[in-house]
């Protein structure tokens, strides 16, 4: 999938502007900004789902895209069990909306390999955070994706359950035969927790600003300039470890308070 | 022996039997319309059609026109002007409901003050009658009735997908307009047909509480969707027949009968989540 020179708005001023950006088949790359930075706008532009004002979005032809929403966007008083989650994004034979015994069979088969086996029958609301969001995966992954989108996939999720995300979708992305080989990306906010493990990181912030390995890419110059406040990074058993500036001085200020 | 014959004595009378068929069937419309009423937010949308549909009744009967036209005819109308005023922008969706259906109201009201011998049928509206019932009703209920049931199993997998994850039922490639589109002209072909019946002032009531309802019983949609509908024609069936003994219109009585249901299911709901909470009821 390729992004030409692309904008986008919702009528006003665009909201992303001059974007750059190829993914290849069985990629995994994460893009990192701040909020209000166009990121979930950038990820429906790729879906399709908004089209660019200027320059192009072009998807292989017979290129199947899966989305998995913020889980944050999920109305969790929503009466559906597990199974109608995974259940509604396939096609229905006429007049009969129940799974037939080949599809039921199918839907399991997806839970079992994301660790929901027998929980077909449960509300949404009666699981762990990690559990609903392998829902949703496991919604996207009926479809046969070969990429997945996915929305800040571990925003107010414990440290736990990003782990748990994160091993999913490694199993996912790494090709046959131990894997499925399917393209990822993804949105996110945390730079040390998630980011720094990717093979390919995109800053964004109305454009790309930056994109490669995140050796390349989480520098302070690229991260001022996709953040707007100075960063700086350390390096830890070969990793960088990106810190805020300015703590020293907050700090200093707060306690301040407490010491007088 | 007495009893019983005097229990079944309502039914000997032709207008209790065509009551008692529209009460249940505008039950059982109501309760399926309404899953989608409840969960898609859209209890105040129903609310301001059936006021809207009051004025166009209204106008109706003081111009000689059949129901079905003229309150249909309003109806749409007001739709579409409370999609035109909301998409600008200026005000918000909710308050252009507001305005334009209560000014529909108040018109109904107006030409209900100046042209006395319209009256009866506009207080049928108002307060719906199910005893004034011709088979034509009944016709009407069961075929938009038919109608839904027909759309709702139908489309059942792209409805739930567009009311449940808007976002993601579009990239998958659900149209989400022709969905809301659709449940659109369903509710308002429902409460075109079964105001006369429910009553305008009760009609929302109707559309929300046997989903309310079904939804503390379930936490299936698919078990949602026909529960709904068996309970709204409970409804509507039990509170028309004790209607007959309490000699209290027949509206207000449905919509009792429903509330107390809807209270005995609520504190059941209570209890069985304490009693989880406290770790007594274990799967």
């Amino acid at each position: 999938m390729t992004c030409e020179h692309m904008s986008c708005s919702y009528g006003g001023a665009p909201v992303i502007e001059g974007v750059d950006l190829t993914i290849r088949q069985g990629e995994f790359v994460g893009i990192v900004g701040p909020s209000g930075s166009g990121k979930t706008t950038l990820l429906r532009a790729m879906l399709g789902s908004v089209k660019p004002v200027h320059g192009s979005v072009t998807r292989q032809a017979g290129l199947r895209l899966a989305y998995v929403p913020q889980v944050e966007t999920v109305d969790w008083n929503f009466p559906v069990t597990v199974g109608e989650v995974v259940g509604m994004s396939r096609p229905q034979r006429l007049m009969r909306p129940k799974s037939a015994r080949s599809e039921l069979t199918l839907i399991e088969d997806v839970l079992e390999r994301l660790g929901l086996g027998g929980l077909v029958q449960r509300h949404i609301r009666e699981l762990s955070g990690g559990q609903q969001q392998r829902v949703f995966l496991a919604r996207a992954l009926i479809q046969k994706p070969d990429m997945l989108i996915l929305d800040e996939p571990t925003a107010g999720v414990d440290v736990r359950t990003r782990h748990e995300v994160l091993h999913v979708l490694a199993d996912l992305n790494e090709s046959p035969p131990h894997g499925d080989g399917i393209a990822i990306v993804l949105t996110t906010h945390d730079l040390n927790g998630l980011a720094s493990h990717l093979p390919r990181l995109v800053c964004f912030n109305r454009t790309v600003i930056a994109d490669g390995s995140p050796a390349e890419v989480l520098q302070p110059y690229f991260l001022e300039r996709t953040y707007g406040a100075p960063m700086e990074v350390l390096q830890h058993g070969g990793m960088p470890i990106v810190l805020e500036q300015g703590g020293d001085e907050l700090r200093n200020r707060l306690n301040r308070g407490t010491a007088s | 022996m007495i009893i019983a014959v005097d229990l079944l004595k309502p039914f000997s009378y032709e207008f209790f039997r065509n009551g008692l068929i529209i009460a249940t069937l505008a039950g059982a419309l109501c309760g399926l319309i309404g899953v989608f009423v409840v969960l898609r937010g859209m209890s105040y949308i129903g609310h301001g059609l059936s006021h809207a549909v009051f004025g166009g009744a209204a106008l109706a009967a003081v111009l000689n026109l059949n129901y079905f036209i003229g309150a249909g005819f309003w109806g749409l109308a007001s739709g579409l002007m409370i999609g035109r005023v909301s998409r600008k922008r200026i005000i918000g969706a909710d308050a252009a409901i507001g305005v334009i259906t209560t000014a529909s109201f108040a018109m109904g009201l107006a030409l209900q003050a100046r042209f006395g011998q319209a009256k009866r049928s506009i207080d049928a509206v108002l307060f719906g009658n199910v005893l004034g019932v011709f088979t034509s009703d009944i016709l009407a209920v069961a075929g938009v009735g038919i109608l839904s049931a027909v759309v709702i199993v139908g489309l059942y997998r792209k409805l739930l997908f567009a009311t449940f994850d808007p976002e993601v039922a579009g990239v998958s490639g659900v149209s989400v307009p022709a969905m809301e589109a659709v449940l659109m002209v369903l509710l308002s072909a429902t409460i075109l047909v079964t105001v006369r019946v429910i009553g305008v002032l009760l009609i929302s009531a109707l559309l929300v509480l046997p989903a309310v309802t079904a939804r503390l019983m379930t936490n299936s949609f698919g078990r949602m969707l026909w529960l709904s509908p068996v309970l709204g024609a409970i409804f509507g069936g039990v509170g028309m027949y004790i209607s007959w003994y309490a000699d209290v219109p027949s509206g207000a009585v449905i919509i009792l009968a429903g509330t107390l249901v809807f209270i005995a299911a609520y504190s059941a709901v209570g209890v069985r989540r304490r009693a989880q909470l406290a770790g007594i009821n274990h799967h």
